[in-house]
């Protein structure tokens, strides 16, 4: 029965794994579900699930699952037809996955003594079955049931939003994970720990750092033998340049930029960072205010800047056509330039192959002409956890994609 | 927790869910390593220290610094203690055993009873630390090379690991663990909490400054949102100051305790002056 749960959640993305699952096979053989699908539905998940931003998925794949069960209660003999055959139905288990699974299956009956488990399991069943039948409600109905009795509040039945009174699947249906996806939220924080991955630690340099405990260490086992050892020092060699899109069509993705930025100037740990901004295209000059006022010309981050730097550009790369392919195509009109945007984006390609672009809008509406241009320029990313961490994959990596001709 | 009296229910000063409650029971049931995550301050440290004393369980607490290394945890060779000693001579230094000294999972291990081990925002060392810890946590013991021993736990000890998400924890780790994520508490949660630490508190003070709290809290852009502590700092400060709860929906004194940081209080006052927000917004 429970089986298939483990490719409902799969399909909704939980990377869920068979220690994992059998982990949680075994809390069930114990018998710490009480039988209530409130604490199936804890209790997988905290055996399932092992971050925050997929418990939506979760609770989407509990919803499909479970959702139809009516009462709160589970046919425990069901579960006890799945845990005395769990091959009983797996084809959808690739191969791999199938021999993975029987290897770990095999383990499991090594480390436990299955006739036992299942005598304890059918005791429970045995016990659980007679106080039903004695009348007294107390299948997940929290407060009023004895497991419910054991909470030490007697008022508290609600608490912390984790209510124990709703059915697991209406729980599961309020989708209160919804924020935490990875996919779809980027905080600052979220976004400081995906910047953190940048970072390419290298030993520089001439050994020229005492590293003393290692001295320390040396010298004592040495018996007092004055043993010096040097290293490099290392540190983070990662150098950043943002360059940011300010244009109108932004304006809705202003929080989701800020948060970038703001995340992106808190962090000590880059060896160099700098931002620029510009308003829909980059031409031959780039502003060091979000105000454009503050002109740098763009050929100056490349007398300056190595092509070491990694280049992050942020923006919709939504735009008239004439403003990427045309001269004097730039948005505003007292501003001329005689080489259309396009040129420059390439340029500053070639001269950082370490670059990607970051869209804040969603992957469907990368149709439009210029963003298709543009992402054939830049490897292109949506601006969400997700899209962040593949960014900075694509950063860090050796390999770089061709420039578009 | 099969047994409906036994097991964790919570303590005197520390508030727990039931789901919260029950994984811990599962936890220590099942022998695994309890991951707890969530905001600051949402009683991620507490939690364990009140595992311990409703179970009446020593506490042995390992912080986790950016500089702690796994191995730190099991023993310390003082080998400057042996080099100090056998510069003085007035030592036998021939035994090694009085320079190696056990770290926090080695004293967990070779306690004589169960303990509850609070490894603390595990988060702050390197990405590396918890896959080094994997072996020792998984086979409960390991090996000291200068003495060629084996420690090995006594009794399993009762993990508790805190995160506050600084950084991803490895899947290899997760994996072996049972992993919760405590939600902020609710208005009624909270509440509760609150009473735990002022039990006398006055209904309409709390009332009004957990209004004030979470509106508080919902404001965007917050660099750091004020948590439970910095609730509690502020009701006591609203109570010593004897604030009336009036006072409070209409200003917000002692605004310092709950937003600690400069450009946060700045943000929330031009908020509040319904003057726009951030520069950014300015300019297209
Ligand atoms: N459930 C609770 N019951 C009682 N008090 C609580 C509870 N949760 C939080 N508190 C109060 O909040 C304070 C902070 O809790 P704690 O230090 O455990 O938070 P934390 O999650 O470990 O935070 P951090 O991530 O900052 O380490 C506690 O000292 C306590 O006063
Ligand atoms: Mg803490």
């Amino acid at each position: 029965m429970f089986t298939d749960f483990f490719f409902v959640l799969k399909k909704k993305g939980v990377p869920v794994t068979i220690t994992e699952w059998l982990s949680f096979m075994e809390a069930l053989y114990k018998g710490y579900f009480q039988s209530s699908l409130n604490h199936l539905y804890y209790i997988g998940r905290a055996f399932l699930v092992k971050s925050e931003a997929y418990y939506d998925m979760y609770d989407l794949a509990f919803q499909e699952y479970f959702g139809s069960i009516e009462t709160s209660s589970l046919e425990l003999d069901k579960v006890m037809e799945w845990l005395e055959n769990p091959l009983h139905r797996l084809p959808k288990l690739t191969p791999e996955e199938l021999a993975e699974f029987q290897k770990q299956l095999e383990e499991f009956r090594k480390q436990h003594d299955m006739e036992e488990l299942m005598r304890q399991f059918r005791e429970r069943l045995k016990e659980q079955k007679e106080r039903h039948d004695g009348g007294s409600k107390w299948i997940g109905t929290g407060g009023t049931s004895p497991f419910g009795a054991y909470g030490y509040h007697p008022g508290g039945i609600r608490v912390g939003g984790e209510s124990w009174m709703q059915s697991a699947a209406k729980v599961a249906g309020e989708r209160r994970f919804r924020n935490y996806r990875n996919d779809i939220i980027l905080d600052v924080r979220q976004t400081k720990m995906a910047l953190k991955r940048l970072r390419e630690l290298k030993r520089e340099g001439a050994q020229e750092e005492l590293d003393i405990d290692e001295t320390i260490d040396k010298t004592a086992k040495e018996g007092g033998e004055i043993e010096l050892v040097f290293n490099r020092s290392r540190e983070n060699t990662v150098r950043i340049i943002l360059l940011m899109d300010t244009g109108g069509s932004m304006l809705p993705y202003t929080e989701l930029c800020e948060r970038l930025f703001s995340a992106a100037t808190q962090m000590e740990h880059f060896k160099e960072f700098k931002y620029y901004f510009f308003h829909n295209c980059i031409y031959q000059d780039v502003y060091e205010d979000m105000a454009n006022y503050k002109r740098v010309p763009t050929e100056k981050l490349f007398s300056n800047f190595h092509k070491g730097y990694k280049v992050i550009l942020v923006g919709d790369a939504r735009m008239a056509y004439s403003e990427l392919f045309d001269v004097n195509g730039c948005i505003d009109y007292f501003y001329t330039n005689d080489k259309p945007g396009i040129e420059w984006l390439m340029r500053i390609r070639q001269h950082f192959p370490h670059s990607v672009w970051l869209n804040p809008t969603h992957r469907n509406f990368w149709g439009h002409y210029t963003v298709d241009t543009i992402s054939k320029i830049f490897p292109m990313f949506e601006l969400t956890i997700d899209g962040l961490k593949d960014a900075i994959k694509a950063l860090t990596s050796r390999t770089r994609q061709p420039v578009l001709n | 927790m099969v047994d409906t009296g036994k097991g964790y229910r919570g303590s005197e000063y520390y508030i727990a869910s039931k789901p919260l409650m029950e994984i811990v029971n599962v936890a220590i049931a099942l022998g695994k390593p309890l991951v707890i995550k969530g905001e600051p301050g949402t009683g991620k440290t507490l939690l364990a220290h009140s595992i311990a004393e409703a179970l009446n369980k020593k506490l042995i607490i390992w912080n986790i610094k950016s500089t702690t290394k796994a191995k730190d945890g099991l023993y310390v060779y003082d080998t400057v203690q042996r080099l100090n000693d056998a510069r003085f001579k007035d030592k036998d230094i021939s035994d090694i055993r009085q320079y190696i000294k056990l770290g926090k999972l080695g004293q967990a291990f070779k306690s004589d009873e169960q303990v509850v081990l609070l490894i603390d925002e595990i988060d702050k060392a390197d990405v590396e630390f918890p896959n080094d810890l994997l072996n020792e946590l998984d086979e409960m013991s390991f090996h000291i090379p200068e003495l060629d021993e084996e420690v090995t736990a006594r009794h399993r000890p009762i993990v508790v690991i805190t995160s506050n998400s600084e950084k991803e924890l490895p899947d290899a780790f997760l994996r072996r663990c049972i992993f919760y994520y405590i939600e902020f508490p609710d208005e009624e949660m909270m509440e509760r909490i609150v009473r735990v630490h002022y039990p006398d508190i006055e209904n309409k003070l709390l009332r009004e400054a957990l209004k004030r709290f979470y509106w508080i809290r919902e404001v965007d852009g917050l660099r750091k949102k004020p948590s439970t502590s910095e609730l509690l700092d502020w009701i006591k400060a609203l109570m010593l100051g004897g604030i009336s709860p009036d006072k409070i929906s209409s200003e917000i004194p002692f605004l310092g305790t709950l937003l600690k940081n400069e450009q946060d209080t700045g943000r929330f006052v031009r908020l509040s002056n319904a003057q726009g927000g951030f520069g950014f917004k300015k300019r297209f």
